[in-house]
């Protein structure tokens, strides 16, 4: 059975949906199908993958306009008519279907690594690791980044960490061995305030990770908690203290 | 030709286990300067894949665990062919590493009293894979990146090293390209760690990720390096088999260390048919014992024969599949359904139930899984010295999968992740002291470094030439044919032809190299064939079958042949295949196995 495929091809200058079609077999997913187009038809299409099993978060893009890993969306899972493949979009194009998420591994350099007490026993039940468990599920797929709107429609990079490292801070604190306070962190510079918490990201997690519930909302509770307490700041105003 | 050049102190390629381990040990030094060049992105090498859990004596779990038990049983798995220094210092560090994993941030399952949890895997006497759920590996990369960032490496991401040079008889330097824009780079540095991993994409069937071509065999050898028992390739008994665009995924064995049963399409639980002698006091000779064993009365029973290692539960599932006991596609069916309930099943083999069911539209916790064997793993590699990891160029180190040595014919599940740190640990070490003790940066001559990008642009824009991902085709099915499961020396002759005709076969690509997949591909090809080829001559050099590698021609232990390695090294442009004895095994030792066989 023969299927069609529109891909992106070109780079930040030009690009544009190029069409192709090539035989399809039986439990093929969309990476088999752009790794038959390079080998047949296009050797220097560009993808960038890794394990093919789901596992490594590198084949993550935008097929019929919907982000996912193309090596666990199945053709048949796909509505019939051509297959549209994208790069995407929240981050800048290097060619094809490879964008540049470099910026992804400088948020995570911002973030307070674990940081035990010197005198900590290594003991913890499993009902108290399973919530940091679910966050350390993360592929780094970046397709949670990819589809946020503060980053993907309002470019805030520059003040603003996305989910990923919201999960990513939320493992951290609830390690339960943990005893750094990253909620200012979360406020200053990850710009948690920004999320008005649609929801996106965790629909779009390969590793169905509850990130706006589970990850998310905790953390702004915790940044409400401390900076804005209504007690505290009545409190604050009574005496005119300084109140952060 | 255009290059920029970087100067280092200590060069480490690859950013997987091994090498951030590597890397987290020498920049414990912040006098040197230390890079880290890897060919994907940070936190996508092949470790994320490893999925049943890490080997060590923790002895957390039931039965009275130590290194002793554990270097036994490494060293039967690997029917005595393994370097037993190297044995025992896994043995005895292993646990120190996991434990140490755990105080930079992993997070394990837990016992009930609040240790890390250990499962059983194949040939272990103890349940003693710590482990997250079926994720082992992603937690152990991401803990080990999280660490390396924040210690302050520079990292080189998604550029590939092409090769290495020498300043007399010490290592000097690496050229690679970006593989984003194709812009050449030159590090000049004392040491040069390498961690690059396997080579199982010499095999169309495998479970190896994108990385797996062999990049570090073909350099090390290049560069002067012996490589050492390549002709052990492990098959895991268990990969998908259906569908047929994920044949060899993975499947791993904490299935059968959880409970899963291997059964062909009679319905027969075939194992218990295929225990080795040298195996019948460890494992179940009947269900009754073995479903005793598993509901976790272990003190008084054996484990189930499913737990065998894996080249003979690969080889068993070879011969039901042969005798046309196979399952539908060509397996076997490994059925845990019947055995665990569901809840169980999807907390333990998380990522195993997700993936059957994306993938295969089959739900494990009601179905039995089609499974079959898959290239899994490289037990040979680069031969090192034992303690320091150092390969026989001077200021060259290996640690991880592209060493030899640990796992001798056969590895053991589990042992391999615990491989990663105990030897990548060392690899930073030793090569710290060597760079600290080295007195002025060795050169490279610029002349070699131009001959080596003209070398690589070859193939760029020519007018005639074969298409690179055909040739890999085409390498893989002769692998796989020729030098797969079971093999014989007029075939791997045949092989051993092809492969190097293959050699000779020019290339033409695309005239770029703006991430040119098609120009890496090429690339990637020329350190595949370098190991196909050292694959290849070594099995043939072994008229045996021994663990992994099995002859049909030469179906029993050869004593002689028990007592060396294969070495394979470059004189002039031929691969020369040799033989070195085993060092032998020191009494205290010999006493340790003995103690353990009664």
């Amino acid at each position: 059975m023969n299927s069609k495929f529109r891909i992106y091809r070109g780079n930040q200058q030009k690009a544009e949906y190029k069409d192709y079609e090539i035989e399809v077999q039986e439990g093929m997913v969309v990476l088999d199908a752009v790794h038959k187009i390079q080998a047949e038809l296009e050797p220097d299409l560009a993808v960038r993958w890794n394990c093919k099993a789901g596992k490594c978060g590198s084949c993550s893009a935008e097929v019929n306009g919907k982000p996912v890993l193309m090596c666990m969306t199945r053709l048949s899972s796909l509505p019939e008519g051509p297959v549209q493949i994208g790069p995407m979009k929240a981050f800048p194009l290097i060619k094809d279907l490879v964008t540049d998420v470099s910026w992804n591994y400088e948020q995570n350099k911002k973030i307070t690594p674990f940081t035990p007490s010197k005198d900590t026993v290594w003991k913890m039940q499993q009902r108290d690791v399973e919530r940091a468990q679910e966050f350390r599920k993360c592929i780094e797929c970046f397709l949670c980044q990819d589809v946020c709107h503060v980053l993907r429609t309002h470019k805030k990079h520059d003040q603003f960490f996305g989910p990923r490292f919201f999960v990513r801070t939320a493992s951290l604190d609830m390690h339960p061995l943990d005893t750094v306070n990253r909620t200012e962190l979360l406020k200053e510079k990850g710009g948690i305030g920004l999320c008005n918490i649609t929801k996106c990201c965790t629909e779009v997690c390969p590793e169905d990770i509850n990130i706006t519930d589970n990850a998310i909302i905790p953390m702004k509770e915790r940044v409400a908690d401390q900076y804005y307490d209504p007690i505290k700041t009545f409190w604050g105003k009574l005496f005119k203290k300084n109140v952060k | 030709m255009n290059y920029e050049t970087h100067n280092y102190d200590i060069l480490i390629v690859g950013a997987g286990g091994a090498g951030l381990r590597a890397a987290i040990e020498a920049t414990n030094d912040k006098s040197v300067k230390v890079a880290v060049v890897c060919k994907s992105l940070l936190g996508k090498a092949h470790t994320v894949m490893a999925e049943g859990g890490m080997a060590a004596s923790l002895d957390n779990m039931e039965g009275e665990d130590n290194w002793e038990v554990h270097f036994r049983d490494t060293m039967k798995g690997g029917k005595f062919l393994s370097n037993w220094e190297m044995v025992e210092i896994h043995a005895k560090e292993s646990a120190e590493r996991v434990r140490e994993l755990e105080e930079f941030g992993a997070v394990f399952d837990r016992t009930e009293d609040g240790d890390i949890h250990q499962r059983p895997f194949g040939g272990h006497t103890f349940a003693r894979l710590a482990h997250v759920a079926d994720r082992t590996g992603l937690e152990m990369i991401r803990t080990l990146q999280d660490k390396a960032v924040h210690q302050g490496i520079d990292v080189f991401m998604e550029y590939r090293i092409t090769k290495l040079f020498k300043d007399g008889d010490r290592i000097s330097g690496a050229l690679c390209y970006n593989r984003n824009d194709g812009k050449f780079t030159l590090f000049q540095a004392k040491a040069i760690i390498l961690a690059t991993g396997g080579c199982g994409k010499c095999f169309a069937v495998q479970t190896n990720s994108w990385e797996g071509t062999g990049d570090g065999h073909a350099l090390a050898y290049e560069v002067g390096a012996e490589l050492m028992d390549m002709e052990f390739m492990q098959f895991h008994p268990t990969g998908m088999v259906w569908p047929l665009s994920v044949k060899g995924v993975l499947v791993t064995e904490g299935v059968r260390g959880e409970g899963g049963i291997l059964k062909n399409s009679r319905g027969e639980r075939f194992m218990f048919n295929y225990i080795p002698d040298s195996f019948k006091n460890d494992v179940a000779d009947n269900e009754e014992e073995a479903n005793a064993w598993v509901k976790g009365d272990r003190q008084k029973n054996r484990k189930p024969p499913e737990l065998l290692t894996r080249d003979v539960v690969a080889k068993a599932i070879l011969e039901e599949v042969k005798a046309d006991r196979g399952s539908k596609h060509g397996g076997a069916y490994l059925d845990i359904a019947s055995e665990q309930s569901p809840d169980y099943i999807k907390k333990r083999l998380p990522s195993m139930y997700h993936q059957f069911m994306r993938l295969a539209d089959v739900d494990i916790t009601k179905d039995p899984m089609e499974v079959g064997p898959t290239a899994h793993y490289i037990m040979g590699g680069i031969k090192v010295n034992p303690q320091t990891t150092e390969s026989k160029i001077k200021g060259l180190f290996a640690s991880g999968e592209v060493a030899a040595g640990l796992h001798g014919a056969n590895r053991l599940g589990g042992n391999s992740l615990t491989d990663l740190l105990v030897f990548g640990k060392r690899s930073g070490e030793y090569a710290l002291k060597y760079a600290k003790n080295c007195e002025k940066t060795p050169s490279v001559s610029k002349e070699e470094v131009d001959r080596a990008i003209e070398e690589l642009l070859k193939p760029l824009g020519k007018e005639e030439g074969e298409n690179p991902f055909t040739v890999q085709s085409e390498l893989k099915e002769t692998m796989g044919k020729y030098c797969g499961i079971i093999r014989e020396e007029k075939e791997i002759e045949k092989g051993i032809k092809i492969i190097e005709e293959l050699m000779k076969k020019e290339v033409a690509v695309p005239d770029h190299r703006d991430l040119n997949t098609a120009w890496h591909a090429y690339v990637s090809l020329k350190s595949l064939l370098t190991v196909s080829l050292a694959l290849a001559k070594s099995a043939l050099a072994r008229k045996e079958s021994r663990g992994a590698h099995t002859r049909s021609d030469y179906p029993g232990y050869d004593e002689a042949l028990g007592k060396v390695n294969i070495i394979l090294n470059k004189s002039g442009e031929d691969m020369k295949v040799s033989k070195n004895p085993l060092p032998q095994l020191p009494e205290n030792l010999q006493k340790i196995i003995d103690k353990y066989e009664q």
